[in-house]
């Protein structure tokens, strides 16, 4: 027999030596394949005797065993290696742009609604809509608002031409018709929001022909004006996103309601910003009341057995005040740069659950329109070529 | 409604400050707009002297004055002609803003002389008219004294809204009243004097429309003498913005102000004949005290006398029977006009005046007598003469009512406990007179209440005099029977519909309900019942008939500031008609130019009809419509490309979506530079999912067996749709065939001229086995055969 240590430190260095994949199975082939050296040597067992084959046989295959594992190991080493060099040689600039298509918004007043929707529906309310071309009955007579009410006068009208029979349609100049036609079609008791599109014959820099509001009505065996206020401070809270929220009564007159309130909400006013939920100033943000015994009446309910309230605000001026949003006028522009600005992501879809302002300090939990709260004002230059 | 604190003073009793009033006045709903001191913008003004005054060397017209401040003496170039030494007079030093024009002060040379300050006249400091000279004090006045302290103007000017039912808060008194039930001071009695006529009134009226005007008093004075007011009245009524007139126009603002009781006064020598208030003809006219002339339709409530018309009742007086300066004999008018007739009147004619806003919001009618004896009184104080008895045709209205109220109710409506006896206290001291009648109050509505309705206006009383800070906010009730909550199915579509549309990368956009009219005759009809009889401007004057058009026009807004790639969607209300049916909720997109930025990798895509038929579909998919089960049929509303436009729908008649390129005459009309492409879903129209299994989907029949991938050309008419050609793959076998892909059309060499090649891939799987070679070749001969029966397509 060879001196087997000496093969073997043939082999291991020839192993190590070997820097390719190939060259490594052929050394391989060559010592422990079939025909290879180790394998030839131990074909030579087969002639020797009972003794030499025990001390042959075991150092023969202890040979082997280490020559392999050796060719393995190697073979690892080699192959990191490989793959090491061809990811190197696959290298890109990642700083690339991906392709993006051009991405899509959601307007404020969407949103807004959506938010609205969202809290209302936690409340227990359901959305009700109805028509924005009206019949003066439901816009004005049924809400307690006859004709020659000077009332009539705080709402400028769009009026459609005379019917043969003398009547006029109107562009709805409230929410509040809805009230009307909700409680005509279906029995008491009521929990809706009206949200919608509403018109007035007026433009200036804080009016637009088109608005929008969102009102409440709830009619109800019990409810009272305490009833009221809960909802409204409920509902700012959410909306604002406050823990604590300052709101005030303040007794005012809308011919469908008795009593009537405005409602203003703590803020303040600092370095022409208004901030919600600080401060010593208020903010008249909505008008409510106790449904008028009148406008009950109107719809064939007896105000004995059921009353309840009614709350309306200004959708475009609450989401306004909640992102900082500087003028109405822009609302209805549909200006890409506005709309990109101002406009919300296609899966940031309001939830009650996702509101709340997680950890911040209570300091820090005034709703603002500065760039804190609400979003810095759209620095409007040319659009992207 | 303004008014001074001083004035209101008159009327109430109180240790309160402004700030105390201000904030109660609030708190009972009448909310302080403004608080303005005038002493305030005269801070820096002092009494000053004129030590010297000499000529100014270079200018004819001016003075060189040395003015003692009382602090210093300061050269001061003036030009008033009643400068001289010793006058003594307001003194704005550098640095003071002069009121009337907003000036700031500071030292300055005029032609070459120093001056430093100014010696003002009266109109300087918006105090009067007076610019003829500086305001030139009596000898007495106090040098270095603050001028607004020696003329008394520390008088804060308080300004309140008025909402409609607060007609009693139209006089000071009223506020008064208000004020003092709420616990601000006490309420002053009002002194009037019964004056008892010297003579007979000899001047007759006859009331032929007692709803118009029911009650009419009046009483003739003679030998008086007008001319300007007093000192004090000029002063009260200038406080209020008001500009002084004669002492009898200013005695009848006075007392509108006062105690919210319009009166007239007539040059009794010009009228002719007898007074007749009557409701007016169409064609009549008044020449009227603001100097409009004014021509009358029927129906106004006029006094008239054999002249014609002198005046509008209730509005306005006439010229003809204007007081002068020289007017010696006066009839004295105090009346009560129906509101309605009033509001009629001010509205058609424009004329907005203190009486209208009075009387169309009710006047109290028990302030008539009162009125003509205050009024009485101060003519004989002021101007002298004779009064006549008071003469009284017709009836005062009767506005004082019983209202019966539950005291429980103020808990039960307001959510405040107030007790019965305070409930008492609160509504007597607002002038109700309450007795009790077993477990009711039994309310008696003050006349000068008319908007007092029943028991919630008597609910609403108690509280805001209480206060309204009190009522307790209480958590809702569970409803008491149940009702739905949330949004409704339709309500949850609109919502997925416009987040899918903003997902596939349109902007949502908001644009007005109303357009021109000329441009929704490109889309419909004009009605005339949609078209606004007042619009804005004739810009937004027709209801939209569709959504596109606004789209389309911001399109263009959006291409003029620079963007080419344009994408905007909205979801609102068109306009078929004036019916609520005739109201459709739709969701419309447009794009315009590419669908992508440009990239280094991939090149952008222009829009073309496909884009906006993906986006009609994906919406359409992600609202729940099985888009499979529906055909698209080359069909479209004439506003698109009649050759690239198509309609989604489930049958003939229910149609889900239109879409396709914008016809180019629109975008021409439009002023819009195409191509664009547009899409509109009409959401109201897509059936509602039907409840029947409940939400239960069924299982799963999944294949685990293999699928295998089959493609096909074939060669067809040009005509021939892809939509047939799919059917009639997927006809071959419906089982087998799981999907059916179009891959290819080629037109072009090897293929004739009126024909295209299409290339198709079919997905075949069969949920119990793996198909056979023989059964995959069974398919494809059946799908070739069944091709080329319904459209002559060939295998290439």
């Amino acid at each position: 027999m060879e001196d087997l240590q000496k093969l073997e430190n043939g082999i291991i260095s020839g192993i190590a030596a070997q820097d390719t994949l190939t060259g490594l199975e052929d050394l391989r082939v060559a010592e422990v394949g079939k025909k290879g050296h180790v394998s030839l040597l131990m074909r030579e067992l087969g002639k020797m005797t009972a003794e030499e084959k025990k001390e042959f046989g075991p150092k023969l295959n202890g040979l082997k065993t280490r020559i392999m594992k050796e060719i393995a190991a190697r073979k690892d080493e080699l192959e990191a290696q490989e793959l090491n060099r061809r990811l190197q040689s696959e290298r890109i600039d990642i700083t690339l742009p991906s392709p993006s298509e051009n991405s899509g918004s959601i307007h404020p007043i969407t949103q807004v609604m959506d938010e609205v929707a969202e809290i209302f529906t936690e409340l227990g309310f359901s959305i009700a809509e109805g028509p924005e071309i009206e019949e003066d009955f439901y816009n004005f007579t049924a809400l307690n608002i006859p004709p020659h009410h000077p009332a009539r006068q705080m709402h400028d009208t769009f009026y459609f031409p005379e019917d043969e029979a003398g009547n006029r349609k109107l562009l709805r100049t409230h929410t509040s018709p809805v009230q009307i036609r909700t409680m005509m079609s279906g029995p008491p008791p009521y929990r809706i929001i009206v949200p919608g599109r509403t018109y007035r014959c007026d433009s200036d820099a804080t009016h637009t022909p088109m608005f929008h509001q969102v009102e409440a009505l709830v009619i109800d065996k019990d409810i009272h004006m305490g009833h009221l206020k809960w909802c409204i401070e409920e509902f700012c809270r959410k909306f604002f996103d406050l823990n604590d929220v300052k709101i005030r009564f303040r007794p005012s007159y809308f011919p469908f309601t008795e009593p009537s309130a405005e409602v203003d909400i703590g803020c303040a006013f600092k370095d022409g910003e208004i901030l919600i939920g600080e401060g010593d100033d208020w903010l008249e943000i909505m008008g409510c009341g106790m449904v008028n015994p009148r406008v009950l009446e109107n719809v064939g309910l007896d105000p004995d057995e059921y009353q309840g309230f009614a709350f309306g605000m200004g959708l475009d001026r609450i989401a306004m005040l909640k992102w900082g949003i500087p003028d109405l006028r822009d609302f209805f522009a549909a200006d890409l740069r506005w709309l990109k600005h101002y406009g919300f992501a296609a899966l940031d879809i309001p939830s009650l659950s996702t509101q709340k302002s997680g950890g911040r300090s209570p300091r820090d939990r005034g709703s603002s329109s500065s760039p804190k709260g609400g979003r810095p004002p759209i620095n409007k230059n040319s659009g992207s070529k | 409604m303004k008014f001074t604190l001083s004035w209101l003073k008159e009327h109430l009793d109180t240790d309160a400050d402004v700030n105390g009033i201000s904030e109660k006045l609030t708190a009972i709903g009448l909310e302080v707009e403004e608080i303005h001191n005038p002493a305030d913008d005269l801070a820096p003004f002092v009494i000053a002297e004129v030590l010297e005054a000499a000529p100014h060397p270079d200018a004819d017209k001016l003075q060189v004055l040395k003015v003692n401040t009382g602090t210093e003496t300061l050269q001061v170039v003036c030009g008033a002609p009643n400068a001289r030494a010793g006058l003594k007079g307001a003194f704005a030093p550098s640095g003071a803003t002069i009121p009337s024009n907003g000036m700031k002060l500071r030292p300055t040379r005029i032609r070459g002389v120093e001056s430093n300050g100014m010696m003002c006249s009266e109109q300087e400091l918006g105090l009067g008219d007076n610019h003829d000279g500086i305001i030139d004090l009596p000898a007495d006045a106090p040098v270095g004294t603050r001028f607004s302290d020696y003329m008394r103007m520390d008088d804060p000017v308080i300004e309140i809204a008025i909402t409609p039912n607060h007609q009693d808060a139209l006089g000071i008194y009223g506020i008064a009243r208000d004020l003092a039930a709420a616990g601000i001071g006490t309420l002053k009695a009002q002194n009037i004097t019964t004056i008892k006529g010297a003579f007979g009134c000899p001047q007759k009226v006859v009331l032929e429309n007692p709803e118009a005007c029911p009650v009419f008093a009046g009483r003739l004075i003679r030998g008086i003498k007008n001319g300007p007011s007093p000192e004090w009245l000029q002063k009260k009524l200038r406080a209020l913005g008001m500009k002084p007139i004669s002492i009898l126009v200013d005695i009848t603002n006075f007392l509108t102000y006062d105690m919210a009781r319009p009166l007239h006064v007539f040059d009794a020598d010009r009228i002719q004949g007898d007074i007749v208030v009557r409701l007016s003809k169409a064609g009549e006219t008044l020449a009227a005290l603001d100097d409009g002339e004014y021509t009358l339709d029927d129906g106004f409530c006029v006094i008239t006398d054999d002249s014609g018309v002198i005046g509008l009742g209730g509005v306005m007086g006439g010229i003809s029977t204007a007081c002068q300066p020289d007017t010696v004999n006066v009839f004295l008018e105090a009346a009560w006009f129906d509101p309605i007739t009033i509001a009629m009147a001010g509205r058609a004619l424009g004329i907005d005046s203190d009486a209208r806003y009075r009387f169309e919001r009710g006047v109290d009618p028990e302030t008539m007598l009162p009125g003509i004896e205050l009024a009485t009184k101060l003519i004989l104080d002021i101007c002298g003469g004779e009064p006549s008895e008071v003469i009284v045709t017709g009836e005062a209205p009767v506005i004082s009512k019983m209202v019966a109220l539950r005291p429980g109710r103020v808990n039960h409506l307001g959510g405040v406990n107030v007790t019965k006896e305070e409930i008492t206290k609160i509504l007597r001291r607002l002038g109700f007179q309450v007795t009790k009648n077993s477990d009711l109050l039994d309310v008696i509505i003050p006349s000068w209440r008319c908007d007092i309705d029943g028991e919630a206006d008597l609910v609403e009383e108690v509280l805001r005099i209480h206060g309204f800070e009190h009522i307790r906010s209480t958590p809702l009730p569970p409803a008491s029977r149940d009702i739905d909550t949330g949004l409704n199915a339709m309500q949850k579509r609109v919502r997925i519909a416009k987040r899918s549309a903003a997902g596939q990368g349109l902007r949502e956009a908001v644009t007005w309900s109303f357009l021109p009219s000329a441009q929704t005759r490109l889309f419909a009809e004009l009605k005339p019942e949609l078209v606004l009889g007042n619009p804005i401007s004739s810009d937004l004057d027709a209801m939209r008939p569709n959504l596109l058009p606004n789209l389309i026009t911001a399109v263009r807004r959006n291409m003029d500031r620079g963007f080419k790639n344009v994408a905007l969607f909205e979801c609102g209300n068109q306009f078929a008609d004036d019916t609520p049916a005739g109201q459709s909720l739709i969701l419309a997109g447009v794009r315009r130019g590419q669908s992508g930025a440009k990239h280094w990798n991939s090149t952008p895509k222009d829009v073309d009809a496909f884009t906006a038929k993906r986006d009609a579909e994906i919406i359409l998919r992600a609202i729940g419509v099985k888009i499979d089960n529906a055909q698209v049929v080359a069909e479209a509303p004439p506003w698109y490309h009649p050759g690239r436009s198509g309609t989604i729908r489930l049958g003939p008649k229910n149609i889900l979506a239109w879409f396709g390129e914008i016809h180019p005459a629109i975008c021409t009309a439009l002023d819009v530079k195409g191509p664009l492409v547009g899409f509109e879903i009409l959401l109201e129209d897509i059936p509602l999912p039907k409840a029947k299994n409940g939400n239960s989907r069924g299982p799963l029949k999944a294949s685990d067996f293999q699928a295998v991938e089959r493609d096909f050309a074939f060669v067809v008419d040009r005509d021939v749709t892809a939509a047939d050609l799919i059917k009639a793959v997927r006809g071959a076998d419906r089982k087998l065939c799981h999907d059916v892909t179009l891959f290819d059309v080629y037109v072009g060499s090897g293929i004739r001229e009126n024909q295209k090649s299409v290339a198709i891939s079919v997905k075949l799987q069969a949920i119990d086995k793996t198909l056979t070679e023989e059964e995959i070749e069974l398919f494809s001969s059946t799908v070739i055969a069944n091709v080329q029966k319904r459209t002559g397509g060939i295998l290439r």
